[in-house]
């Protein structure tokens, strides 16, 4: 009965985002307030019944209900609680589901939060989200209904994959999902100002913190990936560049370049068809990055291709709503104009470098990812596309930007003068430049590796890095300058000042992170009979063997491996490769010893010989590795303090109106 | 500067970056593309020589031999007309399996077996969903082969 | 202004090669025996191994080729299925016990039951590898010229019975 019911709100739902896609948007076009009036009732509806929704399927899960086909493929009575509520995004239909309910989330929060905002925009904005809904939730009831019944009843479930029963996946996806969604809000802000044909500062200002939140969320999203990746996987690697990461990758690489692009259409009203332009198409890639994971036309390696039936409806919805804003853009954007004049050096032409990168980046994230079903398309015979070609195009794009993103809070707005820009930052850049050079020297005593190694990327790496923590300092010290305690003068700058420098150091520490793993990183795989010892980056591994364990719904072979420095003993580490009862699937799960300055990484191979407990083992040292994943936090915190702002939460127009002219606020 | 020189200037800046960037993707392009062959192909000289690519096929029933290493493995990855010997040192991934789809990158030697960095393992025992079989295929591959001690 | 339709262009470009794509594999290996003639055979029946069953004598026929083995955990699963389907008597359903000990097969089928019209065994999995079986259970279609016509990798479920085989199975009858 109650999956019955989640079916039949998820029917009602569909009908309130029909009424709300339409009526609210016509009363916007006729200045009618009693239409564009229903927009906030119908969004708070819309939620409501998506979350009974959501509630029916969790319900089903909960309860072991295996009479709906979903939860008896995804669920099993051995399972544990908190993963029976996680496996209701452990596959498509679920996932779906989390969708249209974060969607619903997304449309009642701009309702709630609209309050100051023209009665029109709500409207047209609200309006769009709808529209949006109407896709998402007919894609569900007509090719992948969560309540679809399975009779007679399942006994039992064929159980959660293994993989995704991991503390990692309970809040992976959702957060990422939050994110993609939320790009549809500054997606929903760009279609209502191009309905309404005004294009000025106000609307990137509203924008603007839906824009910095969906971010946020991505940003975290993709970092509990990749750190799941990490431990999960059992090989040490933290980015695949594959299709699955690749899709998310995208559009946060335009919603980084959108961040930006509308800093400066607010301050400047500078750039604006170019805004839009990103609003459009970093919710056009979240949706791209949907049809790419759902409709199987890029999961290369799985022999199961996904139901065409799928494919076509996200294919056609895809068309429908990008092909539709892309026109609505052709059409309006020529009457925007280009808005505020700035020269060819200017904090502006520093931020539009960046973009164009960002954008470039992404476009070449697109190809390799899209590049073996072109040429498959074309006839040209089936091919993959390496992680080296990313690692060969990304890098190069992203010096520059790098560069610039230092210059960038330094510069002045329209223009400024570079022998005085140059003479600010020099000492900064010398300093970053020698501390870049001596550090290598010293970075292997340091690491206690065997020897230093001493390479032309590390250098490079850690020049950019230190170079956006130098430009930091320097900004820091001249707003920090002036009358005043000390006290007074940290409070004077605004919060999205810090925001912003908290998010560049985070892309700082990130990057340490990044070349100081890849340069100094020991991956040794070796067989190991019980009692033998391998030394790897200074560091003593000795296999003691491998003890039979179970767990609530696995049996798992534990291997036992001692860990010594210097003859000090630095505790144990348990990798364990686990069998699945329901689904017999084998499973690695690696074994790691995390550290500030180095992570210890142990993970089982298979077994050699049966006679005499031999392995084969998996044994890395990965320095600094963990700084990745602080750096995306640091990141994301940046977003967090950036939107927390005061003068987001100033209301009244008079205010908005006049854009403070000393602060800079990216 | 006049307007008209500034707007030419911009533009022929965006043209310059745009086009080092479809250079650079072009050249990335060439050298880490790898096309897909089956071993009757391989077994027909199809296949590139001084170059990696990938072979997809079955690892045949009971070919699997390791060395004394244990970690050398010699395999045979047949298309079902043609078997082609394949040496790979490292771990395999979970799901290999005699029997089982495999796909794996390399290139042909002068001894005439393929000596491979890179082998993944195919999953198809039930149905997953898109993140679920790619997350699998990650885990099923490792990527780079280790410096390995013996 | 031509340059504000350039991002529609090009969305539209992407689109058709999205469409096409649909549906492809792009590491896909093409099943080498879907189409071909079914290898030919001859092999001991397991409950009278002294008398022999050879492919030719299906010619004419539609059938369906069931590869099973007693040691075998997903064929317990398809099991009931074809247990049912054989009473229908749509088509006739050989089945092959592959790599499998003759007594355990017959204990098997004894415990749960026989579906098959025939079975014959195919202890050293010599044929079953002519026919290129790598997972157990594997169902083969093959049509009244001895053409294999599909391929199913994994247990026969309601599913691909009713949605696959069946409505292929009519339309090769009626050929």
């Amino acid at each position: 009965m109650i999956p019955e019911l989640g079916h039949f709100s998820l029917i009602i739902a569909l009908f309130l985002g029909m009424i709300l896609g339409v009526l609210p948007i016509l009363g916007a076009a006729r200045n009618n307030s009693v239409l564009m009036g229903v927009a906030r009732p119908l969004a708070y509806g819309q939620f409501v019944f998506v979350s009974l929704a959501f509630s029916a399927l969790a319900y089903a899960f909960l309860a072991n209900d295996f009479s709906v086909l979903y939860v008896a493929e995804h669920s099993n009575s051995h399972l544990p609680g908190q993963y029976r509520f996680a496996a209701i995004w452990g596959g498509h239909e679920g996932s779906l589901l989390l969708w249209a309910l974060f969607l619903s989330v997304w449309t009642a929060a701009v309702a709630i939060f609209s309050r100051h905002l023209p009665e029109e925009m709500v409207a047209r904005v609200l309006g769009v989200m709808g529209l949006i809904s109407v896709g998402f939730i007919m894609f569900m009831l007509f090719t992948s209904s969560p309540f679809t019944r399975l009779l007679p009843a399942a006994a039992d479930g064929q159980d959660l994959n293994p993989l995704l029963q991991d503390p990692g996946l309970v809040i992976h996806p959702p957060m990422l999902y939050m994110g993609y969604v939320g790009f549809s809000v500054a997606y929903a802000f760009a279609i209502s100002a191009l309905l309404g044909g005004k294009l000025d500062a106000t609307w990137a200002r509203w924008s603007r913190p839906w824009t910095t939140v969906a971010w946020v969320f991505m940003t975290i999203g993709i970092m509990l990936g990749s750190g799941w990746a990490y431990y999960e996987l059992g090989w040490g690697g933290w980015w695949f560049w594959d299709p699955v990461e690749n899709a998310s990758f995208m559009p946060w690489l335009l919603g980084t370049a959108l961040i930006h692009s509308l800093a400066v259409t607010e301050k400047r009203g500078a750039f604006k068809s170019w805004t839009v332009l990103l609003a459009i198409g970093a919710f056009s890639l979240s949706l791209l990055g949907t049809f790419l994971v759902r409709s199987g036309v890029l999961t290369s390696v799985h022999s199961f291709a996904a139901d065409p039936k799928r494919g076509i409806f996200i294919l056609s919805f895809l068309v429908l709503v990008i092909g539709a804003s892309l026109l609505l853009f052709a059409w309006r954007a020529p009457k925007v104009g280009l808005g505020g004049k700035f020269d060819i050096l200017s904090r502006e032409s520093l931020l539009l470098s960046n973009n164009v990168l960002l954008s470039v980046a992404s476009a070449s994230v697109f190809i390799g990812t899209l590049y073996p079903l072109f040429m498959d398309a074309l006839g040209y015979g089936k091919l993959s596309v390496g992680p080296p070609y990313f690692e060969a195009v990304f890098v190069p794009l992203m010096i520059p930007m790098v560069f610039m993103m230092g210059l960038g809070p330094l510069a002045r707005w329209k223009k400024m003068s570079v022998p005085d820009l140059a003479r600010r930052v020099q000492w900064g850049f010398a300093s970053a430049l020698v501390l870049a050079l001596i550090l290598p020297l010293s970075m292997g005593r340091f690491l206690s590796l065997e020897s230093n190694k001493f390479s032309a990327m590390v250098v490079l790496g850690l020049l950019m890095a230190f170079w956006i923590i130098a430009s930091l300092v320097i900004s820091l010290k001249q707003r920090w300058s002036g009358q005043g305690t000390f006290m007074a003068r940290v409070r004077r700058q605004s919060m999205s000042y810090y925001g912003m420098q908290a998010a560049h150091l985070g892309m700082a520490i990130f990057i340490i992170g990044v070349t100081l793993v890849k340069g100094y990183e020991t991956e040794r795989d070796v067989r190991m009979n019980v009692g033998d010892t391998v030394m790897a980056g200074g560091f003593e591994f000795r296999f003691k063997g491998v003890t039979q364990t179970a767990g609530p719904n696995y049996t798992a072979s534990t291997g036992h491996v001692l860990v010594y420095q210097d003859g000090r003993s630095l505790g144990e580490l348990l990798p364990e490769k686990r069998q699945y009862n329901a689904s017999g699937m084998p499973m690695t799960d690696a074994s790691i010893q995390p550290g500030v300055f180095r992570d210890l990484y142990v993970s089982l191979g298979e077994p050699i010989s049966e006679s005499d407990g031999a392995w084969a083992v998996r044994v890395y040292i990965k320095p600094f590795v963990d700084w990745i994943w602080a750096g995306c936090l640091l990141m994301g915190l940046g977003g967090i303090l950036a939107v927390s702002d005061r003068r987001y939460r100033i209301h009244k127009k008079a205010v908005l109106a006049t854009a403070p002219q000393s602060s800079i606020h990216i | 500067m006049k307007p008209r020189q500034k707007r030419a200037l911009f533009i022929i800046v965006g043209i310059a970056a745009v086009g080092l960037a479809v250079g650079l993707v072009l050249n990335a392009l060439k050298d880490n593309v790898s096309l897909y062959f089956t071993p009757t192909q391989v077994y027909n000289k199809e296949a590139p020589q001084n170059r990696n690519f990938r072979i997809g096929g079955l690892v045949e029933a009971g070919s699997v031999k390791r060395e004394k290493d244990g970690l050398t493995v010699h395999f045979m990855i047949t298309d079902l007309k043609r078997s082609l010997p394949v040496v790979y040192k490292g771990i395999l991934p979970d799901l290999f399996k005699e029997g089982k789809g495999v796909v794996a990158q390399g290139k042909m030697e002068a001894d005439g077996q393929m000596h491979v960095s890179e082998v993944l393992a195919k999953h198809d025992e039930n149905y997953m969903p898109p993140e679920a079989k790619d997350a699998l295929k990650r885990a099923a591959a490792p990527q780079v082969v280790a410096p390995v001690a013996k | 202004m031509m340059r504000f339709i350039l991002p529609f262009v090009l969305f539209v470009i992407l689109s058709v090669f999205l469409y096409r794509g649909l549906g492809r594999d792009t590491a896909e290996i093409p099943s080498p025996l879907v189409g071909k003639a079914a290898p030919a055979f001859v092999l001991p029946l397991l409950h009278e191994p002294a008398k022999q069953f050879a492919s030719k004598e299906m010619l004419g026929k539609v059938w369906l080729l069931n590869v099973w083995a007693s040691w075998c955990s997903s064929c317990k699963d398809e099991h009931p299925l074809l247990m049912n389907f054989s009473q229908q008597h749509i088509v006739p359903v050989v089945g092959m016990d592959y790599k499998d000990k003759p007594v355990d097969g017959n204990e098997t089928l004894k415990a749960a039951g026989d579906p098959y019209n025939l079975v014959v065994s195919d202890i050293d999995g010599s044929v079953g590898f002519n026919f290129g079986v790598y997972g157990v259970p594997e169902t083969y279609v093959i049509d009244k010229q001895g053409i294999i016509r599909y391929k199913l990798i994994g247990p026969v479920t309601p599913q691909n019975l009713q949605k696959t085989i069946l409505p292929m199975v009519a339309r090769l009858q009626a050929q």
